[in-house]
């Protein structure tokens, strides 16, 4: 096999090239056309303008569905990451029967389709004769946010070294002041990563929040029922663009988060002097 | 030894589920002493050494700690100390937050805490990294830390779980001279957990070998080396050319044993009652085995013949052959005559020393839980 050929290599950067254009060449219209004085999403671009943002903030439907968003994703991501906290810990920590059927069974909504689960949970709530809410969201987003939650999670547990623990127990701190003084600083990095992951994750979902919502959509579902109005696709397209920005932060800001520990509690033996 | 031990271990058993980690040990420690327990993996050490810190309770029998029985007294309420095998520096904290860390619940205030923090870097030369952070700092740096740590809190037991086996050889051996002068001026017990027999003879007053969960052997550095007690303690602690012989009897001056090739000796009496005419196995150190030159003649000597040999820059390690004995002997020689260029074959004559063998009992069975 020569995989060292001259014209592939020559192939390849146009691939790469390619590939990255069609994936965010679509995003990147966004910001743009969120900016362009026109209704139509049409080149050429009709002139710059501010209007279709400065349309949002008199926007009482939008600000609702801002707000459901808000109050679902702090619920989601402070349950998801609870929750995560205490099967990361189980499974890092302790070696059990099950514990890697536990393990891949808590992953699995990762790989099974969204919209099965969607109608599963759907028919579960209607069956407990459950009224869908925002409540009804929170449940459903939690159960698809928890393998991601778990999986930053492990990462940053695995790397805490159960020494520490004993060396501040050793050291004279009691139990709880372990906790508080040692392991909860060391995972923080971990917790707060999650916490970010799994807003940005619930903020950003569309078939649990379609399906499990009842007259309160989140923002996701408000963008989706606006695209019925051509009118209103600046809007949604300025909309869009912010909460993109946003998701783009937040993700940065656990990403940085979590290499800066990763980094930092690498403590396995690295000597540079 | 002191008449109150700092460290009183009493029949001491830990059993994991059916797996018996430690066996009825009994040891004790004296104030001011550098103590090694010294053994191979997995032979209960390091269960000794977090049973007195208090991370591993025993099963049965009592550890008392200067005078008080420590059982059930969790490991922030014993007047202990310990350097982790992997020095858990907390990396939140930097050089000076990690050696406050225990100081805090002292409530000493600030100017004393401040004082007594930097003197204790001083004493591990660690003063200029104050403000550090555990992974900008070298494994040397960080040991430092570790024992600083420990040390700053004045306990009167410092524990010491592998605190070298991380360093490279160089830093370890300066490492060892350290830890020696430290042990020394602050004058407080060190109990010292290694596989390293050459760490242990360097470093402590006195060495504990254990295998599987028993002591085997509790003596001083040079009485361990030269008389071993069990074959498992000769063959841990440096090489060991094991022979085996009959026993012929008692004499004043001790017990006479036959040997093939090496003839009757006569050695110094063992604990246990030997019977007249039983098989016993003696052993002489390959450092006390020396090659005869041209025309050296010795009072005790044997022929043989070269068949391995290995270059270690000061010495070099001998086999050889001698007609007669089952296993070829193993020497040690410094390269000062020329024993680096003995050719594979080539016939030597060696002379021993009568007086340098021991005489090593059978080892103990190893016990099993059903």
């Amino acid at each position: 096999m020569n995989t060292g050929a001259p014209g592939k290599s020559r192939l390849l950067p146009g691939y790469v090239a390619l590939y990255f254009l069609f994936l965010y060449l679509p995003i990147l219209l966004l910001p743009v056309f969120s900016f362009n004085n026109a209704a139509a999403t049409t080149f050429p671009l009709a002139g710059f303008t501010t209007k279709w943002y400065v349309s949002l903030r008199g926007n009482g439907e939008m600000l609702a569905a801002a707000v459901n968003s808000l109050i679902v994703g702090v619920c989601v991501s402070g349950l998801s990451t609870l929750l995560g906290i205490c099967a990361a810990r189980a499974i890092t920590r302790y070696r059990f029967r099950g514990r890697r059927a536990a393990n891949g069974l808590i992953m699995a909504p990762l790989f099974l389709p969204e919209i099965i689960v969607a109608v599963s949970l759907l028919m579960v709530v209607l069956a407990a004769g459950m009224e869908l809410s925002l409540a009804t969201i929170i449940l459903g987003q939690t159960v698809f946010c928890l393998p991601y939650c778990m999986s930053v999670l492990t990462a940053g547990f695995e790397g805490f070294d159960r020494s520490l623990e004993e060396a501040s127990l050793d050291l004279g701190e009691t139990a709880f002041g372990t906790f508080r003084r040692v392991t909860l600083p060391v995972v923080a990095p971990a917790i707060l990563s999650s916490l970010l992951v799994s807003f940005t994750i619930s903020l950003d979902e569309f078939i649990l929040a379609f399906f499990l919502s009842g007259t309160e959509p989140t923002l996701a579902v408000y963008i989706w029922g606006q695209l019925r109005f051509a009118a209103k696709l600046p809007s949604v397209l300025a909309l869009g663009t912010i909460m993109l920005l946003i998701s783009i932060l937040l993700l940065t800001i656990a990403e940085v988060v979590r290499r800066r520990a990763e980094r930092r509690y690498a403590t396995g033996g690295y000597a540079h002097a | 030894m002191p008449d109150t031990p700092m460290i009183a271990i009493d029949r001491v058993n830990k059993f994991y589920g059916i797996y018996k980690a430690l066996s009825d040990v009994s040891l004790n420690i004296g104030a001011g002493e550098f103590f090694a327990l010294l053994g191979p993996s997995g032979c209960g050490k390091t269960t000794l050494l977090r049973s007195i810190a208090g991370f591993d309770n025993p099963s049965s029998g009592d550890i008392r700690i200067d005078g008080h029985s420590a059982i059930g007294v969790p490991p922030n309420l014993r007047p202990t100390n310990m350097v982790f095998q992997s020095y858990a520096i907390f990396p939140h904290l930097n050089v000076e937050e990690n050696v406050a860390y225990g100081l805090k619940r002292l409530k000493l205030g600030a100017d004393e805490e401040r004082r007594r923090v930097g003197a204790a870097l001083e004493q591990v030369r660690l003063g200029h990294l104050g403000k550090r952070r555990g992974h900008e700092l070298s494994g040397g740096q960080r040991q430092r830390v570790a024992l600083a740590r420990a040390l700053v809190l004045r306990p009167k037991v410092l524990l010491l779980d592998e605190p070298l086996s991380a360093l490279d050889k160089k830093l370890r051996e300066e490492m060892q001279a350290e830890l020696r002068s430290l042990q020394r001026a602050v004058g407080i017990t060190f109990v010292l957990v290694t596989h390293d027999q050459y760490e242990a003879l360097a470093l402590s007053d006195r060495i504990a070998v254990m295998f599987g969960g028993r002591i085997a052997q509790v003596a001083t550095p040079k009485e361990i080396y030269q008389h071993p007690r069990t074959k498992s303690v000769a063959d841990f602690l440096g090489g060991m050319n094991f022979l085996s012989g009959r026993t012929l009897g008692q004499t004043a001056s001790g017990l006479t044993v036959e040997t093939e090739k090496f003839g009757t000796l006569t050695l110094s009496l063992p604990e246990e009652r030997i019977e007249v005419g039983a098989r016993a196995t003696v052993g002489i150190r390959p450092e006390r085995l020396r090659l005869l030159w041209d025309d050296e003649r010795a009072p005790h000597e044997l022929t043989g013949k070269v068949v391995n040999r290995a270059y270690f820059g000061e010495t070099t390690h001998l086999l050889v052959g001698v007609e007669g004995l089952e296993k070829p002997l193993s020497m040690i020689e410094t390269n000062t005559h020329g024993a680096d260029d003995l050719p594979i074959g080539a016939d030597i004559r060696l002379a021993y020393d009568p007086e340098a063998f021991v005489l090593l009992a059978d080892d103990p069975p190893v016990e099993r839980v059903h």
